[in-house]
């Protein structure tokens, strides 16, 4: 490439006199005309090449270069070079001028270059993160005049980490050493195998190839520490959705010692409205009000589940308080009947609960992963409805009467409180939060009648395993288990992991059967 | 173990008793069969040939029934993975089928079955050694599920993990093992599971007599069942086991061994679920992951809550009373089958805790045992 460039004589500067050049003669006439396209940039390059590498430009008789453009099933001819329309010739009776691969490259990288200097700051970032695929000394040219008149910082960026790779392939030794250093701070994969190649190579100096060791090591470092931070980022997600998933039953199981097998459906029932809520606001409301539906659906699916909850107690749970494992049963049987209602209503294929644009995308803050918007939102939201029930249950009456419930009923009774129905309210709560857990969870994966089966077993291990009737160890419980699992899961599998986890769980309740963080004292005996 | 004092109940064994159990013990294994074989097909007396392997899987289930109704209604354990047992048996027997099969498979190895030659197996897994012969894979039904209940058991029990706590955490036993029965390079067949046997013990297992066989066996394996759960709860053990249910503590401040007498009715009860998963998947045909699923092991303890939980002919009673329900309303109304069963678990709990035969049961008797119905130990 650095010959050809040389190579290319001053005169041929003129656009129509290179288009002529890629008409005639050799793939490697063409490949130097090509390249002289690039440098030049001039306006009409763009289409121009892009016609040749789709097959669509012809030479005619006369030596004129054509392009034939095929719009709504009619073909149009065109002057390549004065842009006029050309007519009375027919398609067939010119030569299509034939491109092969090395060709081909070769449009790729003058096509990469003239985006370089393109108006759209979107296409120039793109430009310049493509021009790391095929780093030379022409790319490097190109770089440089491009950095020396660009003003995003982003783009400068990467227009500098590409004019490294380019340095680094075509440069001088202190260029190479310079290059070695700037690439050792990043984590791409394709300055990685550049250097690894580099590295190989039989002919590099010694000492660049020292620096290039280093380089890599410091670049294997950082890829670790990125995979470290992925994990734990998707960690903490999966922790978030466990816990969301979990502070319901925290209260229905930890605080008042009701086995909720149908806790899981008061999750599916809140995706569920989410679903009804998108498809209402589809339905009735503007098209741009849309984004709105989810802060809408959050309060709906805690009222929906909440009233539920309340009718449970009323109906079947508040007869079998004490009985712990009979209510297990008889919510089970109501877990049945949730799902097979919701079934019948709604079918049984997953429905599709769309994020709004708020919660698309993502962003990458180091360089290598993504933290996507809705993972995030999730995490805060968790922790939001995490603190506001802690604010709940030690500062507001309400929290204070089910304290003083769960701790001593009779006395609580005697003092003037209506257990009955602090029972029915605290069984709400905690069917409401399940409820917006089920909103959450509808933004990260499929909402169907059986979501709820999902989660209900993880959801008691994080109660269980944090210790019953504490938030905090919820908190941690939910937290512990999502970074385990996702720690896991490179080294054993997704699913090996996760069944290390539960038999970890299994042994980890032998050793302390009453949780991470126990009940000390007289509460904790009546628990038992 | 000092010796228990108080009152001579009356004879677990009396007369009436044996009666009673040789009468169904004829009507099962010489009314079935000669209903079936002799009677010709188109009288309206005779039993379809379809009939032979449905009854012979309601006694499977009767059986696993009676297994968890030991440890739930007569030691209060509830066990929510009983279905794992009951699939580790069934899966032991579905090995041996699988090697029975031989070079008639559609790859025709014979030594891999179809779904290792599929996944690319070199070798038998070690795991796989020794189930071509019966009386190994015998074994293994045995003690596959007998080992994993004695050290699930201990570690649990030793610990006193109790009540809820032990059911959440059978719950995710099977769980567990339900994710890694569904991986294919367990070596199990992953979510396929296994299928398409062709013979046991040298008898053609799609001809008819060898079905009435399976039947004869399952209803041999459930009175034997019965018989072993009726002297382990008519003995000293058995009260020891209803005393435990009722007030652990007291029990254990008097001196005997919660741990060992727990440890051994819940092995014995794995053993015996075991047995029942061996003798369904013949019956069948097929053994799969989802036998692992912590829905269905639930859904053991609705049978026994049915029929009556705390007497052993109730869990017999429920488990076929229930399957036949399931099996007719799959069939006639799918969609009202879970309906019908979730109303099942709230009706059984709140409206007739003692089950069908604690409401056939004269009423004195019933006294006796209400008490057992809300274990002291569990109050709040």
């Amino acid at each position: 490439m650095l010959l050809l460039v040389d190579a290319v004589p001053a005169v041929a500067d003129d656009f129509a006199a290179l288009v002529g050049g890629l008409a005639e003669g050799s793939f490697a006439d063409k490949e130097k005309a090509v390249t002289a396209l690039g440098t030049q940039g001039d306006p009409r390059t763009v289409s121009l090449l892009q016609a040749l590498t789709d097959g669509r430009l012809l030479r005619g008789a006369d030596g004129r270069v054509v392009v034939s453009e095929t719009a709504s099933g009619t073909t149009r001819l065109r002057d390549s070079i004065t842009g006029e329309d050309i007519a009375g010739i027919e398609p067939d009776s010119l030569g299509r001028i034939i491109v092969n691969n090395r060709l081909r490259g070769a449009i790729e990288g003058a096509l990469a270059a003239l985006t370089l200097f393109s108006t759209d700051p979107v296409a120039r970032l793109a430009a310049a993160q493509g021009s790391l695929r095929h780093p030379s000394a022409a790319e490097a040219a190109l770089l440089e005049r491009a950095i020396a008149t660009e003003q995003d910082p982003e783009i400068r960026t990467a227009m500098q980490l590409s004019l490294s790779a380019a340095r680094l392939v075509s440069g001088s030794k202190e260029e190479r050493l310079a290059a070695i250093r700037a690439l050792s701070t990043t984590t791409d994969p394709q300055i990685k195998n550049l250097l690894d190649e580099f590295r190989a190579a039989p002919d590099t100096d010694p000492e660049l190839r020292k620096a290039a060791d280093a380089a890599l090591a410091s670049i294997g470092n950082r890829l670790r520490l990125v995979g470290v931070a992925a994990n734990l980022f998707q960690g903490i997600s999966l922790g978030s959705v466990l816990l969301l998933a979990a502070i319901g039953l925290a209260i229905t199981f930890g605080v008042m010692g009701v086995i909720n097998m149908a806790h899981g459906e008061m999750i599916m029932l809140g995706a569920y409205t989410a679903y009804v809520c998108q498809q209402l606001f589809r339905a009735f409301l503007p098209a741009d009000w849309i984004d709105a539906y989810l802060v809408v659906s959050v309060p709906a699916a805690f009222l929906f589940a909440g009233a539920v909850g309340v009718v449970l107690e009323r109906s079947v749970i508040r007869f079998l308080y004490g009985r712990p494992l009979e209510t297990l049963l008889a919510t089970w049987g109501v877990s049945l009947i949730l799902q097979q209602a919701v079934r019948s209503i709604f079918g049984s294929p997953n429905k599709e609960v769309s994020n709004p644009s708020w919660m698309t995308g993502g962003f990458d803050p180091i360089g290598g992963f993504t933290i996507t918007w809705n993972r995030l939102y999730i995490i805060l939201f968790c922790f939001i409805v995490l603190g506001v029930l802690v604010l709940m249950l030690n500062r507001t009456r309400f929290g204070l009467h089910m304290r003083a419930v769960t701790q001593n009923r009779p006395m609580a009774s005697a003092m003037g409180i209506r257990t009955a129905r602090i029972d029915a309210l605290t069984f709400g709560l905690g069917s409401g939060i399940a409820g917006m857990a089920g909103v959450a969870l509808s933004q990260v994966g499929n909402v169907s009648p059986n979501l709820g089966t999902i989660y209900i077993v993880d959801s008691f291990l994080v109660v269980v395993f944090g210790g019953v009737g504490n938030l905090l160890g919820t908190l941690v419980g939910a937290l512990s288990l999502g970074i385990v699992n996702k720690f896991l899961e490179p080294v054993a599998g997704a699913i090996l992991g996760k069944i290390v986890v539960l038999v970890v769980i299994i042994l980890f309740i032998q050793r302390r059967p009453r949780g991470l963080f126990a009940l000390k004292g007289r509460t904790a005996e009546a628990e038992a | 173990m000092p010796a228990l004092h108080g009152g001579q109940q009356r004879s677990a064994w009396s007369l009436g008793f044996w009666t009673r159990f040789l009468a169904c013990g004829v009507v099962l294994v010489v009314a079935v069969p000669a209903l079936n074989f002799w009677v010709p097909p188109d009288s309206p007396a005779a039993l379809p040939d379809y009939l032979v392997p449905l009854l012979g899987k309601y006694l499977c289930y009767a059986l696993l029934a009676l297994s968890l109704d030991l440890i739930w209604g007569y030691a209060g354990i509830l066990s929510l993975g009983h279905g794992a047992f009951f699939a580790l048996g069934g899966y032991c027997m579905g090995m041996y089928l699988m090697r029975q099969i031989g070079t008639r498979g559609v790859y025709g190895n014979p030594l891999l079955p179809d779904f290792m030659v599929f996944l690319n197996w070199k070798e038998l897994p070690w795991f796989w050694w020794g189930f071509d012969h019966f009386a190994y894979a015998a074994a293994m039904v045995v003690l596959v599920p007998g080992l994993l209940a004695l050290v699930f058991g201990w570690l649990a029990f030793r610990s006193r993990v109790t009540g809820v706590y032990l059911s959440i955490i059978t719950q995710a036993m099977t769980y567990a093992l339900m994710l890694a029965f569904f991986r294919n390079d367990m070596g199990f067949g992953g979510n396929n599971g296994m299928t398409d046997y062709k013979d046991i013990l040298g008898w053609d297992i799609h001809q008819a007599s060898t079905r009435l066989g399976l039947y004869i066996a399952s209803v041999s394996a459930l009175g034997l069942g019965f018989l072993v759960c009726r002297y382990i709860t008519a003995s000293k053990l058995g009260r020891v086991l209803l005393a435990l249910r009722d007030a652990e503590s007291r029990v254990r401040f008097l001196g005997y061994s919660v741990t060992n007498a727990k440890l051994f009715v819940f092995t014995l009860s794995a053993v015996l679920a075991g047995i029942a998963g061996a003798l369904y998947v013949p019956q069948v045909g097929i053994i799969n992951p989802s036998e692992f699923s912590p829905g269905n092991s639930i859904e053991i303890a609705i049978w026994v809550s049915v029929g009556g939980r705390g007497t052993l002919v109730g869990a017999i009673v429920g488990a076929v009373l229930v399957n036949s329900a399931k099996t007719w309303l799959t069939g006639a109304a799918p969609e009202t089958w879970l309906f019908v069963l979730g109303a099942l678990f709230i009706l059984t709990t709140l409206v007739f805790p003692r089950g069908i035969v604690g409401l056939l049961r004269p009423p004195s008797r019933i006294r006796a045992r209400a008490a057992a119905v809300v274990p002291a130990g569990e109050r709040a």
